[in-house]
């Protein structure tokens, strides 16, 4: 079953000057063709202005692309009267954790999204419950959202997402303003997702090492898909990537670094692990 | 900068008072300050004064805490007092140029006092005892008639909620403006007031920009979340009259029908005084 299913989707921007009158066309997405499947963990990766948080924004059907479709559970995200049941398939979890935390409690803002989809009050008391349980925030749900660490919120506003029972969640860039701990938080925060609860991602990212785990791995660049692939299938394209403006990983460059200088390592290695055994034997 | 005195001054405990709904202690509030007004006579404010010391005791917030929220009133209250002693017509004890005291100044003096001092521990019990989050909702559902006449409610009470939560993320932006300017040498501490007002235009500017931003932010990460206003919205914490409530509605009731019997009594009383005595001359 394809939960995303995207045909020739091209979403431009029209640069307009003072009088109105179209300055030029910007091409954010170019005849993108992606799928993805139940309960598969994708990352989008991709440099500043590649495109990437375009797209994400058009699986919530907050954008809609300019020609092409957009299916999300076979609905056609430019569909107006689909628009709150797409919302409701595919949740997403932005930037930047302070300006999307709604409730001044927790548990209150957890509850925003079950609340606006009209879900009865003991229904929501049980999901808030179970979704800060999954992300483990459990023991902070009375607390003030202020009072938290950029993880910590970043975990809520996912709680949030998931107490609306998605069956997709999109998030867009979910660490680019955490601290390194922060970061390693939310990653594994959504590998329990995906494993457990079988909740497909689409983790939109610009740094690789969080993309290590995923199931699929697509490269965007200007706008089109650059690369697709399995991790391993990515990680050895090192030079293509940093065409892209990408960084590889200090320990899969490390390897790349060896192996180019002769020394027989195998020829994509993702974690620290991985080198050690390799050089030991 | 303390970030926590800004919302509003709840004192956090357990009493009956803090568990009562947010529109029997609106509509109490209201209901008691009117009455104030309405009756002018030291009997009435004995009643009244009875009413809040009971009130007082049942929501376990200590007196002195309660005390402090009458310190920025203090030259106001003393301010209305002097006047009246000073300047009230009347049977004058003592006489200086414009100025004298007369037996009347002092007796509205002391009823202006009374009335001042019920009246703020009233409104801010109110404060003390209801979270600003319950306060939204109990205006929500009283002005919820106003729909009728398409106000809106919702709206309101949502910016309302949305400004709370807010205004400590900005406070600490602006902390940190202050911070970023004076390091560039921008001075906020001249003496003359016009540079001072000056020096605050380059605080206020880029408050604004980011302001503005995060409300866009806001606006997105609420619609992802299926916000489409207030209509079909369920609530987590969902306001039902329990028996309390009932009880209090009960009380205030008593209350205002025992103020207006003894304030009609006492204007009777005082009716037949004015007769008798015009009577006897």
């Amino acid at each position: 079953m394809k939960i995303i299913k995207s045909k020739d989707v091209t979403f431009e921007y029209i640069k307009r000057d003072e009088n109105g009158e179209v300055e030029g066309i910007n091409k954010a997405l170019d005849n993108i063709n992606l799928d993805v499947k139940e309960g598969e963990f994708i990352s989008i990766l991709g440099a500043n202005g590649s495109g990437k948080s375009t797209f994400a924004k058009h699986i919530n059907s907050i954008l809609m692309p300019t020609e092409g479709t957009l299916w999300v559970d076979g609905m056609d995200t430019s569909d107006e009267d689909k628009i709150l049941d797409i919302r409701m398939t595919a949740g997403m979890v932005f930037q930047n954790p302070d300006n999307q935390i709604i409730g001044q409690v927790i548990e209150e803002d957890v509850a925003f999204g079950p609340e606006n989809m009209g879900v009865e009050t003991a229904q929501i008391r049980e999901r808030v419950d179970e979704a800060l349980k999954t992300v483990g925030m459990l023991d902070y749900k009375k607390n003030s959202p202020n009072k938290l660490s950029g993880g910590q919120k970043q975990r809520v506003s996912i709680a949030g997402v998931l107490a609306m029972h998605p069956k997709c969640i999109v998030l867009d860039e979910p660490t680019a303003m955490l601290d390194p701990a922060g970061r390693k938080e939310v990653i594994r925060a959504l590998r329990a997702l995906n494993d457990v609860e079988k909740i497909t991602i689409i983790l939109i990212t610009h740094y690789m090492e969080e993309t290590i785990y995923s199931d699929r791995i697509f490269v965007m660049n200007k706008g089109k898909i650059a690369m697709e692939g399995t991790p391993r299938e990515i990680f050895t394209r090192v030079e293509e990537l940093e065409e892209f403006r990408l960084e590889i990983p200090q320990i899969t460059r490390l390897a790349y670094e060896l192996r180019k200088e002769g020394m027989r390592i195998p020829e994509c290695v993702l974690t620290i692990k991985e080198l050690c055994d390799a050089l030991s034997r | 900068m303390n970030t926590e005195a800004t919302l509003g001054q709840y004192y956090q405990t357990d009493s009956v008072i803090h568990r009562l709904d947010p529109r029997v202690k609106l509509v109490g509030t209201l209901l008691y300050m009117i009455s104030l007004f309405i009756f002018n006579n030291i009997f009435c404010y004995a009643i009244a004064a009875v009413f809040l010391i009971v009130v007082i005791i049942l929501c376990r917030v200590p007196l002195t805490h309660m005390l402090k929220g009458l310190r920025p009133i203090l030259i106001l209250m003393l301010f209305t007092v002097i006047f009246n002693i000073f300047f009230t017509p009347g049977e004058y004890l003592w006489q200086f140029g414009i100025l004298h005291i007369s037996k009347e100044g002092i007796k509205t003096a002391i009823l202006i006092l009374i009335r001042l001092t019920l009246l703020i521990i009233s409104a801010s019990i109110m404060t003390l005892t209801t979270t600003p989050n319950r306060l939204t909702d109990g205006l929500e559902k009283l002005f919820a008639p106003l729909k009728l006449i398409k106000v809106p409610v919702h709206e309101m009470a949502m910016m309302m909620s949305i400004a709370l939560r807010f205004i400590p993320i900005l406070m600490e932006e602006t902390d940190k403006i202050l911070k970023a300017q004076t390091a560039r040498g921008a001075g906020f501490d001249s003496k003359k007031l016009t540079t001072r007002i000056k020096s605050l235009i380059p605080v206020i500017v880029p408050l604004f920009i980011s302001a503005f931003r995060r409300a866009s932010d806001l606006a997105l990460a609420m619609e992802a979340r299926c916000y489409h206003g207030g209509e079909g919205r369920t609530k987590l914490y969902p306001l039902k009259y329990a028996a309390r409530d009932i009880l209090s509605y009960v009380f205030m009731g008593i209350y205002i029908i025992s103020l207006t019997a003894v304030g009609i009594i006492n204007a009777k009383i005082s009716l037949v005084n004015a007769i008798a005595d015009i009577v006897s001359k």
